[in-house]
């Protein structure tokens, strides 16, 4: 199955973008669902995706995109 | 002799059983939906009439929901495209835009997890069942109506209201009570209570049944 985050050329989504954006400094789930107005499941699935292209980053519970998510925006 | 798997349904006061499924709005788990309230609902099936309009319904009151910190995510056995294409298409006809996610459970799996398919009304269709999780992921209420009566969405709001008034002011909701009406004072567990209980300046009809105003918010 495809991830919703990641179209098929390699390209993110608006959702992911928003996501990214947001946590160019380190954020939590809750600060990053402010900052871009998206509900929570929708950050936490996104993240999910995001970290699994690594494409963000975790670290004690806070996240931070990565150089290479940085590219995406 | 064949073998069943046998599926324990979920009871109120119980955590609700997490899953992981595929969505319209892509995969997601029931813990991603922790500390917000969640009504999650099935349907029988995408492209069929009442349906439609009980989507519509839902849809015209999702600002009511979000106000409540309720999100809302419904499930038919349907694929993901099929959701989608649904979505569309009641966009297309109505303008009435679905904001929430639809699980596609073609292999029932959240639906035996939640006891969604009753064989006496369909064996392939999930009935219209409501769970109303609350932000700690514990299953508060049920409701199950049958595949040819659409839901009462005021009263799915009706319900969450009376959940957090309890919660959050420890007291039970009379029958049809609605938001801004008096309160059921908690029944008194011994006998010097239940005589202080007419002294304490509530509306009684006896000891047992006494209301309150809440303090407007």
């Amino acid at each position: 199955m495809k991830m919703p985050c990641i179209l098929p050329d390699g390209s993110i989504t608006e959702t992911a973008k928003k996501v990214l954006a947001v946590a160019m400094t380190e954020k939590s789930v809750e600060e990053i669902a402010k900052g871009s107005s998206l509900p929570l499941f929708r950050v936490r699935s996104s993240i999910r995706e995001l970290i699994d292209a690594e494409f963000i980053a975790e670290k004690n519970g806070k996240y931070l995109t990565t150089e290479k998510g940085k590219e995406k925006i | 002799m064949e073998s069943e798997e046998e599926f324990k349904m979920p009871l109120l006061g119980d955590e609700a059983p997490d899953f992981e499924a595929q969505t319209s709005q892509g995969k997601l788990r029931l813990s991603d939906f922790k500390g917000s309230w969640l009504v999650m609902f099935s349907h029988p099936g995408d492209f069929t009439p009442v349906c439609t309009t009980e989507f519509m319904a839902f849809a015209e009151l999702a600002g009511e929901f979000k106000k409540r910190n309720c999100e809302l995510l419904g499930l038919s056995v349907d694929s993901a495209p099929s959701h989608i294409a649904w979505v569309r298409n009641i966009e297309e006809k109505t303008g009435v835009k679905i904001p929430f996610p639809i699980i596609a459970d073609g292999n029932k799996e959240v639906a035996k997890k939640y006891g969604m398919i009753h064989p006496g009304q369909s064996a392939t269709e999930t009935i219209r069942a409501t769970f109303i999780i609350d932000a700690d992921g514990i299953l508060r209420l049920i409701l199950y109506y049958p595949l040819t009566t659409g839901r009462n969405m005021q009263e799915i709001l009706r319900c969450i209201d009376a959940l957090q008034t309890a919660d959050k002011h420890h007291v039970a909701t009379p029958a049809n009570w609605k938001k801004g009406e008096k309160v059921i004072v908690p029944f008194p567990l011994d006998q010097e209570s239940a005589e202080a209980r007419l002294k304490e300046g509530y509306e009684c009809i006896d000891w047992y049944l006494c209301k309150k105003e809440l303090k407007k918010e």
